[in-house]
């Protein structure tokens, strides 16, 4: 830690986040206040200006929950409920994190498959190339729930067909990247290779493969958020069974809008945690290729 | 070894069409539409492929890859146009020299992969014409295998039944298209656009801004942002307003992100330049550095083109009018109206391509002077 990292950094961040809370809380107070009035007002009470605005902010459903009602709510279903119960975030965490991770590791193989492809065959650098970008054109998470009703129509249900959504938006970061990066070695690095008479696998192994490294976990970190997208839009159409996005699904459907807030946020953190985790490995595989700090 | 390299595709082509010709005839025996004619389809792809492989051997790319083009597509068509009546019961046979017509396809694509032309409107011709290729061939596999192998149409159904489809219902596409594309997207997508790049310059001009905001905003780009869609639904209603609003969302981050990082780019060398000329905050930001910076704005335009079609199509599922491409993929899917569904994902498809092409002309008429697209 530098020194004026305090003042640089961490200052103007908690700023904002504390801006954010305050808005937040103004725009729950304006948002739940015409409600509130309405149901005082047949209720025939009268409360002073602070016990409305504390009303406003207790709502059992409210159209905007305040920052604590979520936090509560977070708290409840994180740290008290038992992991098993389908009440639990962490119960819902844990299905979709494992259809994340298996996507995003089908994706991460197929994608360097594709590049390795791409690198050493002509034919498919021309061809497949431009697919491969217009693949991502195509709104693929709006087709989501009919891959996974229609797979769940021959009897293929549970993790592969999320995990398959996830595998289709992760492989394409993963591939181009590393097609960047198995032709990052320069020109005149590939010729000493040859120098050293060096067959095409021992080039690729010795030289494209380390020089694709960092190219390699830029791109994952990219593919592991996007796995996790698909993975909670994959939820959606399975019947509200289990999972972050079935429980954003059922908040909107019972208009539980505390539920939904907390598995947003839930979700933020899980994925604030994968790119984290991701770039925790990238700097231990770094060091131990012998990469320097910069 | 250098001759077997260059012409294995003919050569395995050449022996699966055997093996073809030797289980013939093209159907199961019970098949309602037995068909005949399968000799005469091997004999043209053997013929392509020995010419290639025995008479043009050591000629040019052109040459052969015009051989192996017809010996691959003509038989291909005679195949599908063969499949008519006779959906599931097709022997191995049939598929076998579809393989081999593929093989020559391939043969093909990688001839002409070969071939470095000299003229520029050729060269542009070959980088249009090779992917081309390679995505007729996927719907000519996808139709054979779908059609051949009886696959369910609720599986997978046939590129020609989509099309059809297409034909059939340009009307109700047409207002889907309009409800979600011309009042959500394009709304969303300029809203969400101007709000970030307006965003990004208060972040430039006070530094303070810039350190707290750019953390989160990279933060948030690795959120799950798609979630907000049902909370969208329950503020602004069913209609339009309430996908623009994540579609806003959605694109704000990106170009904030993107922008803030391309106001950067500008070297010290020019700004000292513009500090010499005794231009102020606005000049230096008009002249230079916005300039500098659009190949990073053009990226977040791309990036959201793609994000904006996303955000309108799920925050349909959360509920809508009844019209609305997400509206449609997920009630057709209830109805197992999945060659509906295939119709609208091409219009999206076709619309999310047409929209980054959009994207990409303008950054190259606004960007030519730019490394990147000066060629060479």
């Amino acid at each position: 830690m530098k020194p004026d990292s305090l003042k640089n950094r961490t200052l103007p961040v908690l700023t904002i986040l504390v801006v954010i809370v305050a808005v937040w809380y103004v725009g729950a107070y304006f948002m739940n206040a015409p409600f509130q009035r309405d149901l005082d007002r047949r209720g025939n009470v009268t409360s002073t200006a602070m016990e409305f605005v504390g009303k406003t902010m207790a709502q059992p459903k409210p159209v905007l929950p305040a920052p604590h009602q979520v936090a509560q709510n977070l708290f409840e279903n994180t740290f008290l409920r038992r992991v098993t119960s389908n009440r639990s975030l962490v119960y819902h965490a844990w299905v979709t994190l494992s259809s994340t991770v298996a996507g995003f590791t089908m994706g991460t193989l197929l994608g360097i498959l594709i590049a390795v492809g791409i690198v050493h065959v002509k034919a498919l650098d021309r061809s497949l190339m431009p697919w491969i970008i217009a693949s991502q054109t195509i709104p693929i998470l709006a087709i989501a729930p009919m891959v996974i009703v229609v797979l769940a129509a021959v009897n293929i249900t549970g993790l592969l067909p999320k995990a398959l959504i996830s595998t289709y938006l992760s492989f394409f970061p993963v591939a181009v990247g590393m097609v960047k990066g198995l032709r990052s070695p320069e020109l005149i690095q590939l010729d000493l290779m040859r120098t050293y008479n060096a067959s095409a696998a021992q080039t690729f192994w010795k030289l494209r493969v380390p020089a694709s490294i960092p190219f390699l976990f830029t791109s994952m970190k990219v593919a592991i958020a996007a796995s996790l997208v698909g993975a909670i839009v994959g939820e959606l159409p399975t019947g509200a069974v289990a999972g972050i996005g079935s429980k954003l699904l059922a908040g909107a459907y019972y208009s539980q809008t505390i539920d939904i807030w907390a598995a947003l946020i839930a979700g933020s953190v899980l994925a604030a945690l994968l790119v984290t985790i991701v770039g925790i490995v990238a700097r231990i595989v770094d060091r131990s290729m012998g990469g320097r700090p910069a | 070894m250098r001759r077997l390299k260059r012409n294995w595709q003919p050569l395995l082509a050449g022996l699966l069409t055997a093996l073809a010709a030797a289980r013939l005839p093209l159907t199961l025996p019970d098949a309602p539409a037995p068909i005949e004619g399968g000799m005469t389809i091997a004999l043209i792809i053997l013929a392509a492929a020995l010419n290639v492989v025995l008479t043009l051997g050591d000629r040019g790319h052109a040459m052969r890859a015009g051989v192996l083009f017809v010996g691959a597509h003509i038989p291909a068509a005679m195949l599908l146009s063969r499949l008519d009546g006779n959906e599931g019961q097709m022997s191995a046979s049939f598929f076998l020299m579809i393989a081999a017509s593929w093989l020559l396809a391939w043969g093909t694509v990688s001839e002409l992969a070969q071939i470095e032309p000299r003229s520029s409107t050729a060269r542009s011709f070959l980088r249009l014409l090779i992917p081309a290729i390679f995505g007729i061939w996927i719907l000519i596999l996808w139709e054979a295998v779908t059609r051949g192998a009886g696959i369910p149409f609720i599986l997978l159904p046939p590129p020609s039944a989509i099309g059809a489809r297409i034909a059939g219902s340009v009307s109700v596409l047409w207002a889907d298209v309009q409800q979600t594309i011309f009042k959500a997207v394009l709304f969303g997508y300029v809203v969400g656009c101007a709000s970030g790049f307006a965003v990004a310059i208060l972040a430039d001009r006070f530094a303070f801004l810039r350190r707290g905001l750019i953390p989160i905003g990279n933060m948030v780009s690795a959120l799950p942002i798609i979630g907000v869609a049902p909370i969208m639904v329950m503020w602004f209603g069913f209609d339009w307003q309430s996908k623009a609003a994540v579609v806003i969302i959605m694109t704000f981050f990106p170009m904030l992100v993107n922008t803030v990082a391309g106001l950067g780019v500008a070297g010290a060398m020019e700004r000292d330049l513009m500090r010499s000329y005794a231009s102020d905050y606005w000049q230096t930001l008009i002249k230079l550095r916005l300039p500098a910076a659009m190949p990073f704005i053009f990226n977040a335009l791309k990036i959201n083109s793609t994000l904006a079609l996303i955000g309108a199509i799920v925050a349909e599922f959360f509920g809508t009018p009844i019209v609305g491409m997400g509206f449609r993929i997920s009630t057709e899917i209830g109805r197992m109206n999945v060659d509906m569904v295939w119709a609208e994902i091409a219009v999206a498809a076709l619309i999310g391509s047409v929209f980054y092409g959009v994207v990409a002309l303008v950054e190259r008429a606004t960007t030519f002077w730019h490394p990147s697209n000066r060629g060479g």
